[in-house]
């Protein structure tokens, strides 16, 4: 493949692509996501290529990244139609394949209502899906994330060639602020005054980052994002690189998930090839390079000084808040950091503006957010819905509720450091501030369900068991006020909790929270002060009685 | 793996003391554990203090300075896991292969290792051998899947 040159001859390349395909031809889409792989995905994509190869050319088979709905996997849709099969075995494929090439379905391979035994068979009548809003995760079906062409066949990069042959950086910028897009991380600072802070800062060596650590536990959205779709994220680091004036970017991922090193690894190097990464993009005189690093398996390397120092070959302690890396990041430099989801939402804004933009979700949570479904639920998996979104409709709409019959008691937000909100405020809107409010913040969008028969204080601990051990150990009210926490935790799930127990619990939490430098300590106490406000009883009782309350 | 491998791993980075985590991560995934003479060659050639090494070593997870087993086995204790049964998963896992989280068996058979959050938490609870994910994971299933690893 020669380097592409201008816009025009992209333009003109992505004709090409468009015109060699038949939308008619039908298409297996196989998901090799995280989950329907550990259901071995890869035998039935084998079975799939073995089949499908012995007829010629007459259908294509497609592996691609999560398609969401990970509770039925291994996943199926068959375009056009979008006809969807879950549960697909291997065994499945010569039938799947047989009525395909008739324009038949196969009717005991889809969608069956758990309740009323109606049947579903395209993606938009499929429960899961048809209550989503897709617009980040949906081109993921229609993408092998190994080839940049399928990216380029859905309109990828043409958002980029808008910003670097139509729009100045600053309009970049600008059209980002007036989207008023929000980081998708956990935090929910506005991404376009941080992009400015670093574009405003003084040095002119300014660096950009892909936040895909990914260490909240149960949040599972940002993988899938970046191993079905990788080149969505790139396409947005590359223009916010451009809004910005930088001229490196840095891909911080995990290091244990081998399919999505090998997806991004190719990601980048296509694009170095197509002249999307490196000296003058596509003639626009823009450089920007990218490179991949690794988590190396610590929690806290997800907080975004840490996560710099990471970057630069330390170890990954994070500094004080008051050094702000938009300013003073990697190696002291600007360094502007948002996570995955954040920047795919980027091509978008740039493509169809942000007055598009700011007409899906809530008053002040603009957009869609994707949601990882899992816990007690009955269809766990990777959601995508407009932000102010009733939480109903996430939990029992598209999640279908809780597993075996039982009853919702709670609902987790946001991993270790999120908070749990009780049953009944099921009717509170999915958005930033509201849910911050409740004391159960969106995070990077974890939802997990928790149904009656889940012990509050064992959660508690086990959340604190866990960041304990995350801990890096600089901030010793974190190292050491974990720890105690953990400690009392532990005597109460033993029913050895002693009166004024709480008392010390709420203190260490304030003392820890003060006192830590960066979220992890500050935050570690935030799931136990949410239990202090919605299940308080459920700690006292087993403090006075000594057995599991519920 | 052979000593050629690590050595080229380390050419590669020579003279670059801010690639120390790209040159260790290469090698623990060919190799599985650093050994210290490795490490003091990664020193020499990156021209970084054998302290900061071992400080890097010793702090990621994901480095190991002991000898592993020829097979890792992961029970993931992420959220989602833990909620649907985890606990369960470890207890079999441990009186199969009599280890407890983080040993290596004395043949070298197994490691043994918790830890979370994998991702894969809609299929959770889940057991994972050498990197494979087994989904939807019973402790009556465990020892057939163990079995396939001598």
């Amino acid at each position: 493949m020669p380097k592409l040159q201008s816009a025009a001859e992209l333009e003109k390349y992505r004709a090409e692509i468009l015109a060699r395909r038949d939308p008619a031809k039908p298409c297996i889409a196989v998901c090799v996501g995280a989950a329907c792989d550990g259901m071995d995905s890869a035998a039935v994509a084998a079975a799939f290529v073995a089949e499908g190869g012995k007829l010629g050319d007459k259908i294509e088979v497609r592996t691609t990244g999560c398609h969401g709905y990970c509770e039925k996997g291994p996943n199926v849709v068959v375009t056009p139609g979008d006809i969807c099969y879950f549960e697909v075995q291997p065994t499945d494929v010569p039938e799947i394949i047989a009525a395909t090439l008739k324009g038949e379905v196969v009717e005991r391979l889809v969608y069956k209502d758990p309740n009323t035994g109606a049947k579903a068979v395209h993606m938009n009548e499929v429960p899961f899906y048809k209550h989503q809003t897709r617009l980040l995760i949906g081109d993921n079906p229609k993408i092998d994330p190994m080839r940049i062409d399928d990216y380029l066949a859905v309109g990828g990069y043409a958002a980029l060639v808008k910003a670097l042959t139509e729009m100045t950086p600053e309009q970049v910028l600008d059209e980002v602020k007036k989207a008023n897009l929000r980081g998708r991380g956990g935090g929910g600072f506005p991404a376009g005054s941080k992009w400015e802070t670093t574009r405003n800062a003084p040095e002119k060596t300014k660096y950009v980052i892909v936040n895909g650590h990914e260490g909240e536990s149960a949040a599972f959205m940002d993988r899938a994002m970046l191993t079905g779709n990788p080149h969505k994220i790139l396409e947005g680091l590359i223009i916010g690189a451009y809004a910005i004036g930088a001229q490196k970017g840095f891909m911080y991922t995990r290091h244990d998930m081998p399919l999505l090193e090998k997806h991004v690894r190719n990601a980048l190097a296509q694009a170095k090839e197509y002249g999307l990464l490196g000296q003058n993009i596509l003639g626009s005189g823009f450089d920007f390079e990218c490179e991949l690093h690794f988590d190396v398996g610590i929690f806290v390397s997800g907080e975004s000084s840490a996560l710099m120092r990471s970057i630069e070959g330390n170890a990954p302690e994070p500094r004080p808040k008051y050094i702000r890396t938009s300013v003073n990041g990697i190696w002291d430099k600007p360094s502007n950091l948002n996570n995955v989801e954040t920047w795919a939402n980027v091509p978008q804004i740039i493509s169809k503006g942000a007055e598009w933009f700011t007409s899906i979700g809530s008053e002040k949570s603009k957009g869609t957010k994707l949601i990882s479904l899992s816990g007690n639920v009955v269809n766990s998996g990777v959601v995508e819905v407009p932000m102010g979104t009733p939480l109903r409709t996430l939990v029992f709409d598209i999640g279908g509720g809780v597993r075996d019959g039982k009853i919702l008691k709670a609902i987790h937000f946001g991993g270790a450091m999120g908070g749990s909100i009780p049953a009944d405020l099921i009717d509170s809107p999915l958005d930033f501030d509201g849910m911050s409010k409740l004391g159960a913040p969106i995070g990077a969008g974890g939802l997990l369900l928790m149904d009656e028969d889940t012990d509050m204080v064992e959660v508690a601990r086990y959340l604190m068991d866990f960041l304990v051990n995350e801990s890096c150990g600089k901030c010793v009210p974190c190292r050491e006020g974990m720890q105690q926490m953990l400690h009392l935790l532990t005597n109460i799930t033993r029913g050895e909790g002693k009166p004024g127990d709480l008392e010390r619990l709420e203190d260490l939490i304030e003392v820890t929270g003060v006192a830590s430098l960066c979220a992890l300590g500050k935050t570690s106490g935030d799931p136990l002060k949410s239990m202090f406000r919605y299940f308080k009883p459920e700690y006292e009782s087993r403090i006075s009685g000594g057995s599991a309350g519920k | 793996m052979s000593e050629q491998t690590i050595d080229g791993i380390i050419e590669k980075y020579r003279g670059q003391p801010n690639s120390l985590i790209h040159a260790l991560v290469e090698i623990q995934h060919e190799n599985h554990w650093l050994p210290r003479d490795v490490m003091h060659k990664v020193a020499a050639a990156l021209q970084v203090p054998f302290a900061q090494v071992m400080q890097i070593a010793s702090f990621y997870k994901a480095f190991s300075l002991t000898p592993k087993g020829r097979h890792e086995v992961h029970v993931c204790t992420g959220m989602t896991c833990h909620l649907r049964g985890a606990a369960k998963l470890r207890a079999k896992v441990e009186e199969l292969t009599g280890l407890k989280d983080g040993e290596t068996d004395a043949d070298s058979r197994f490691t043994y290792e918790t830890g979370a959050c994998l991702g894969s938490c809609s299929i959770g609870p889940e057991l994972i051998v050498d990197g494979k994910h087994y989904g939807r994971m019973t402790p009556e299933k465990i020892e057939d899947v163990l079995k396939q690893y001598e």
